[in-house]
C-alpha cells in the first residue's frame, strides 16, 4: 500500500505523518497523534461522534482519509479549551447537563462551536437542525439545545 | 423534600454539577478504545453470511501471508483447550467459535490477529470458509410446529425448538373472571426485535501477564465482578483463577443493558492474549453491534382484559411467544426466564390474572436482553397500557377515566398484585391528574373534536405505568446463582476527605456525583471531597453492576448503610474527644454535639482526623466500612405520561406536539441528573415507538444492521420533553429513593403509541404495533380512505 507524507495542523501545532493512503483522519487524530477525545461510534458517517473541523467546517472525520487533510487546518474538542480557559460551548455542557456518558459529547460540542461561528443567535429549531447529524444516546437532546443557546448567550 | 444540607455539602436533593464532566468536556475520558498498551495487537473477526448453514472447511493460509497477519483463531483452536463453548447468564449454552455450523447471520467464525487494525480486516477479508447453507427458521410459531428442524443439534435430548414454558398466577382464578365477565378485549401485540446501540460500541483489551500469570481485561462491561467470576468459571481448568483475573471498566459510552452479556469477541481476545502473550484489543463496529450483540425485545404477545360494564377491569389473561434467537442469552435473573413480565398487571388492581411466556430458538442472534429496561418490564407495560385503551375504546370512556376507576389507592399501600409483587409505595391518582392539569387535558379533548370535525387528525396518548426496579432481594434473585446484593466501601481519611467504592458502574448514569451526594447526606463530608471508584475488580467491592435501575436501590443503599456505620464509630470517637457518654450526643449533618451545649461540638472532619491521631484505647484505628445490601423488597417507581401527536394525512408522519411527563421516583438524589435520566429514557421510548426494528427476511438476513436503516432519533424527531413529579418515597429503601434509569423507556411508548391510535380511532382503528412508522400510517389512512 502506497504511503504518503502530509502535514497538517492539529489545534494549531503542525504535524507531519506518513500514512497509508486508506488511513482514515479519525485513526491519525486517535492513534498516530493519541488525541482520543474525537470517538467513532458507526461506520456509515450517521453518529457524528467523530465531527471535527477541517478549516473551520464541521466534518465527519471517519469518512476523511488523513491524506485530504493534507496542508489543512483541524480542529478537535482537545483544541476547545484555550489557555486554561474553557470554551463556552464547553461550560454550557457541563452547566445545562447537555453530558451523561460523554461518549458524542465532543462531536456534539465541535458541531455547535461550528454552528455558533456562523451564526451567533440560532433559534431552537436551527440548534436542532445543526445537531442533528451528531446522534446522542442519553440526554434526548434537551439540555444539548440548552447548552449551546448558553454558549450563544455567553458570546453575546 | 427540602434538603437536608447546605449547598456546599451537597448532600441529597442539591443538583450538584456532574464531577464527571470536566475531563469528558475536555476529550480526557478514558474508554477502552483509548487505551493502547505497549506490544498491543488487534483481533478483527470473520463473520457468517448465512442464518443456518453447516461449516465444511475454513482456509487461513491466505489470510495468514497477509502482512502484519500474526494469527487466525478458529473453533478448532478453541476446542484444544476446551474454550469454545461458554455458558450464557441464563444457563444455555453459546459457541464462541463454532466447529460444525453456524446458527445466526454474522455470528463470529474465526478471529484474525494482525499488528493493526487495518491489517485484521485484511486479514478478515483473506480467511476462506465454506458453508452448506441448512433450513432457516425465522418465525418463531413455525419454530414450534412438529416437524420443524431442531436447532439445537448440540443439546443431545433436545426434540423442539423450546427453550422454556414459564407461567404465573391464578388460571382458573382468571378463566372464571373471563366466562363471568361483561366485556372482554383481547389483541395480538407485538413488540420488535430493537437494539440498544449505544454510540460506544463493545470491545475490550485483554491482557495476559505470561510471567505472573495475570490476565487484565479493559472491559465494556456493566457487571465488572461477574464478568471476572465468569472467567474464571469458563477459563479456569486453563488456569485463569479469579484472584489473577483483573477486570477494569473504564469509562462506558452508553450501556442500556448491552454490555451486560459476553460476547465471543472478548472471549477470543483472551484466549489469543494467552496465546499470543500480548495484549489484544477487540473493538466491534457499529454493523457488528447490531447484528450480532444481544438483541431486546421480540415479544409476540396476546392479551385480554376481563372487566364489568361500568368499566371495573377485574381479568387479565396473557400469553406469549418470546424468539431468543439462538441460544437463551438473557440477563434475566436464574429464576425468571421471562424477566420481570409479571409486572404486567401494572397500576391496575386486579383481582385475577394469568400470565405464560414460552422461550424459543430461531436462527437469529442470541439475547433477550433489556434495553434501558428492568428484564422485560416495557414488554408488560406496553402491554396493560394499549390493553386499557382498547377496554376504553370499547366501553366508549375516557381512557384517564377508566385508569383513574382502577388504580390501585393510595390506601391500599403495601399492595400485593395478582402476580405476586408487593407493590412498595404509590399515589397513581395524584401523578396522573398532575399530568392531565400540566397538559390541559380537558381543553386538548376540545382541540381534537374541533379538530376532527374539520378531518384534521390529532391524538391524545396516555400510559401510567409501574415500574418494578432495584434487583433484588437474595430469597429470589441471582444471575449464575450469585445473589443480587450490592455493595459499597467507605474510607474517610485522615484529612476528613473520602473515597468511596462501589460494586456497580456507571456507563453514564453519574454515580460519582451521586454516590458522593449520598455519602455527603449521611456524614455531612462535601460531596466535593468524596471521589467515587467503580468497575476495577482489584479495588471495588464485589457486586453485581448496574443494569435494570438497580444502583440506587441496591449499591446507593449500600453506600448509606456503610455511611451509617461509619457514624456509629464517629459517635464514639466524639464521645472520647468530648468527654461525654454517646447518648449525650447529637448528630447533624457533619458534626456531633452535645445535647444542651452545642457549642460543644466535634466535625466529622476533627472525628476523622482523631481516628488515625487519638483514637480511644481499645477502638481500632481508622474510620471506614463495607456494606453489603441486600434489598427487601424491590422498589416499584411509577408515574403518568401524557403525548399529544398530529399525524399528516399527506405522509402518515407523526409528530409528537407534547409530552408530558410525571415520575415518582421516590425521594430524589440530584434533581438535574433524574431530570436528565427521563429525557434520555423518554428519548429511547420514542425511538421504538416511532422509528427502530430490527427485522430478518425469510433467509435469516438482517434487515436493520447498520445506522443506514436502524434509525435512532435525532434532534429533529426528539420533542422538547415536559418533566414534572410527584415524590412517594419507598418505605424499605434507607434514603426512600427508587430508582428513575429506565422509568421513561418503560412508560413512553404507550403513550405514544395510544396517542396514535386515539388520533385514527373515529376510523375503527383499535391497534397499531409499533414502531408506527409513516409508512403503516399512511397505509391504513389509505385503507380509511382519508389519505391526502
Amino acid at each position: 500500500m502506497a504511503t504518503h507524507t502530509i502535514t497538517l495542523t492539529v489545534n494549531g501545532a503542525a504535524h507531519t505523518a506518513q500514512v497509508e493512503s486508506r488511513l482514515l483522519l479519525v485513526h491519525l487524530l486517535r492513534e498516530v497523534l493519541r488525541l482520543t477525545g474525537t470517538h467513532i461510534g458507526c461506520d456509515t458517517t450517521h453518529c457524528g461522534a467523530c465531527t471535527v473541523l477541517l478549516d473551520g467546517e464541521p466534518v465527519k472525520s471517519c469518512t476523511v482519509l488523513a491524506v485530504q487533510a493534507d496542508g489543512r487546518q483541524v480542529m478537535t474538542v482537545e483544541g476547545l479549551e484555550k489557555d486554561g480557559k474553557l470554551d463556552p460551548i464547553q461550560e454550557g455542557f457541563m452547566q445545562e447537563h447537555g453530558l451523561q456518558c460523554g461518549y458524542c459529547t465532543p462531536g456534539m460540542m465541535m458541531t455547535g462551536y461550528a454552528l455558533l461561528t456562523r451564526n451567533t443567535k440560532p433559534s431552537e429549531r436551527e440548534i436542532r437542525q445543526a445537531i442533528s447529524g451528531n446522534l446522542c444516546r442519553c440526554t434526548g437532546y434537551v439540555n444539548i439545545v440548552k447548552a449551546v443557546q448558553y454558549a450563544a448567550a455567553k458570546q453575546q | 423534600m427540602e434538603p437536608r444540607t447546605t449547598a456546599d455539602v451537597g448532600g441529597m436533593g442539591h443538583a450538584i454539577k456532574r464531577k464527571e464532566d470536566p475531563r469528558f468536556i475536555r476529550g480526557k475520558g478514558t474508554y477502552v478504545d483509548d487505551i493502547q498498551l505497549p506490544g498491543m495487537v488487534y483481533l478483527d473477526i470473520v463473520r457468517s453470511p448465512f442464518a443456518h448453514a453447516k461449516l465444511t472447511a475454513i482456509r487461513t493460509e491466505a489470510a495468514l501471508k497477509v502482512p502484519g497477519v500474526l494469527a487466525v483463531i478458529t473453533g478448532e483452536t478453541l476446542a484444544q483447550f476446551n474454550l469454545h463453548w461458554m455458558p450464557t447468564l441464563m444457563s444455555d449454552t453459546q459457541m464462541v467459535l463454532p466447529t460444525e455450523k453456524v446458527m445466526y447471520q454474522a455470528q463470529e467464525v474465526a478471529g484474525v490477529i494482525a499488528t493493526s487494525r487495518y491489517a485484521a480486516a485484511d486479514g478478515v477479508e483473506a480467511v476462506e470458509v465454506d458453508y452448506e447453507p441448512l433450513p432457516v427458521v425465522v418465525d418463531p410459531f413455525k419454530a414450534l410446529e412438529p416437524g420443524s428442524p431442531v436447532l439445537r443439534t448440540d443439546k443431545k435430548d433436545k426434540k423442539d425448538n423450546r427453550i422454556f414454558h414459564w407461567e404465573v398466577g391464578d388460571k382458573a382464578g382468571t378463566d372464571r373472571a373471563f366466562a363471568e365477565a361483561d366485556v372482554r378485549v383481547k389483541q395480538d401485540i407485538y413488540i420488535p426485535r430493537i437494539h440498544v446501540a449505544s454510540i460506544e460500541t463493545c470491545g475490550c483489551i485483554a491482557d495476559f501477564d505470561r510471567v505472573k500469570g495475570r490476565l487484565t481485561v479493559y472491559m465494556t462491561t456493566q457487571a465488572p465482578h461477574a464478568i471476572r467470576t465468569v472467567i474464571a468459571l469458563v477459563a479456569g481448568h486453563v488456569g485463569l483463577s479469579e484472584e489473577k483475573i483483573r477486570v477494569i471498566s473504564p469509562d462506558i459510552g452508553g450501556g442500556f443493558g448491552g454490555k451486560v452479556p459476553v460476547y465471543p469477541g472478548y472471549v477470543i481476545a483472551v484466549a489469543a492474549s494467552v496465546v499470543l502473550g500480548r495484549p489484544v484489543k477487540w473493538i466491534e463496529d457499529r454493523m457488528e453491534n447490531l447484528q450480532a450483540d444481544s438483541f431486546a425485545r421480540d415479544y409476540h404477545i396476546t392479551a385480554e382484559i376481563a372487566a364489568k360494564r361500568d368499566g371495573t377491569m377485574t381479568g387479565l389473561r396473557i400469553k406469549t411467544i418470546a424468539d431468543h434467537g439462538y441460544a437463551d442469552a438473557a440477563a434475566n435473573p436464574s429464576k425468571f426466564p421471562a424477566g420481570l413480565f409479571s409486572i404486567c398487571t401494572g397500576s391496575y388492581d386486579f383481582q385475577h390474572a394469568f400470565a405464560e411466556v414460552d422461550g424459543v430458538y430461531t436462527n437469529k442472534p442470541p439475547g433477550g436482553i433489556a434495553y434501558r429496561c428492568s428484564f422485560r418490564v416495557t414488554e408488560a407495560v406496553h402491554t396493560i397500557e394499549r390493553m386499557t385503551d382498547l377496554l376504553a375504546q370499547q366501553l366508549g370512556m375516557d381512557p384517564a377515566e377508566l385508569r383513574l376507576k382502577n388504580f390501585v389507592r393510595k390506601d391500599q399501600f403495601p399492595y400485593r398484585s395478582a402476580l405476586g409483587w408487593e407493590y412498595d409505595s404509590g399515589d397513581y391518582h395524584a401523578a396522573l391528574k398532575k399530568a392531565m392539569d400540566r397538559i390541559g387535558y380537558a381543553e386538548l379533548r376540545k382541540e381534537q373534536a374541533e379538530k376532527r370535525k374539520r378531518g384534521e387528525l390529532m391524538g391524545i396518548g396516555i400510559s401510567s405505568f409501574t415500574e418494578i426496579v432495584g434487583a433484588g432481594p437474595s430469597k429470589h434473585f441471582d444471575i449464575l446463582g450469585i445473589k443480587m446484593f450490592d455493595s459499597a466501601e467507605i474510607r474517610v481519611h485522615p484529612t476528613g476527605k473520602a473515597t468511596a467504592r462501589f460494586g456497580t458502574k456507571s456507563q453514564g448514569q453519574g454515580h460519582e456525583t451521586t454516590y458522593a451526594q449520598i455519602v455527603a447526606e449521611e456524614l455531612g463530608i462535601p460531596a466535593a471531597h468524596v471521589e467515587v471508584e467503580e468497575g476495577d475488580t482489584d479495588t471495588a467491592p464485589y457486586g453485581l453492576g448496574t443494569y435494570a435501575s438497580r444502583s440506587t436501590a441496591t449499591a446507593g443503599a449500600a453506600g448509606a448503610m456503610a455511611a451509617r456505620k461509619i457514624r456509629e464509630k464517629a459517635r464514639k470517637i466524639a464521645a472520647h474527644l468530648l468527654e461525654v457518654s454517646e447518648d449525650d450526643l447529637v448528630w447533624e449533618p457533619g458534626k456531633f454535639s452535645v445535647k444542651g451545649a452545642p457549642q460543644k461540638s466535634k466535625t466529622i472532619q476533627d472525628i476523622a482526623f482523631a481516628a488515625y491521631t487519638n483514637h480511644p484505647q481499645g477502638m481500632e484505628a481508622g474510620l471506614e466500612a463495607v456494606a453489603y445490601y441486600d434489598p427487601p423488597n424491590l422498589t416499584f417507581p411509577f408515574g403518568s405520561y401524557i403525548c399529544v401527536v398530529d399525524i399528516d394525512r399527506g405522509t402518515g408522519e407523526v409528530k409528537v406536539r407534547r409530552f408530558v411527563a410525571v415520575d415518582d421516583c421516590g425521594n430524589i438524589i440530584n434533581p438535574m441528573i433524574v431530570d436528565g435520566q427521563i429525557h434520555g429514557g423518554l428519548t429511547m421510548g420514542l425511538a421504538p415507538a416511532l422509528l427502530e426494528e430490527i427485522s430478518y427476511d425469510a433467509s435469516g438476513n438482517i434487515q436493520g444492521g447498520s445506522f443506514m436503516d436502524y434509525l435512532l432519533p435525532t434532534a429533529m424527531e426528539t420533542p422538547s420533553w415536559e418533566t414534572d413529579k410527584t415524590v412517594t418515597p419507598s418505605p424499605h429503601h434507607p434514603l426512600g429513593a427508587k430508582g428513575v434509569g429506565e422509568s421513561a423507556t418503560v412508560g413512553a411508548p404507550p403513550a405514544i403509541a395510544n396517542a396514535v391510535v386515539d388520533a385514527l380511532s373515529h376510523l375503527g382503528v383499535r391497534h397499531i404495533d409499533i414502531p408506527i412508522t409513516p409508512e403503516k400510517v399512511w397505509r391504513i389512512l389509505k385503507e380509511k380512505g382519508v389519505a391526502e
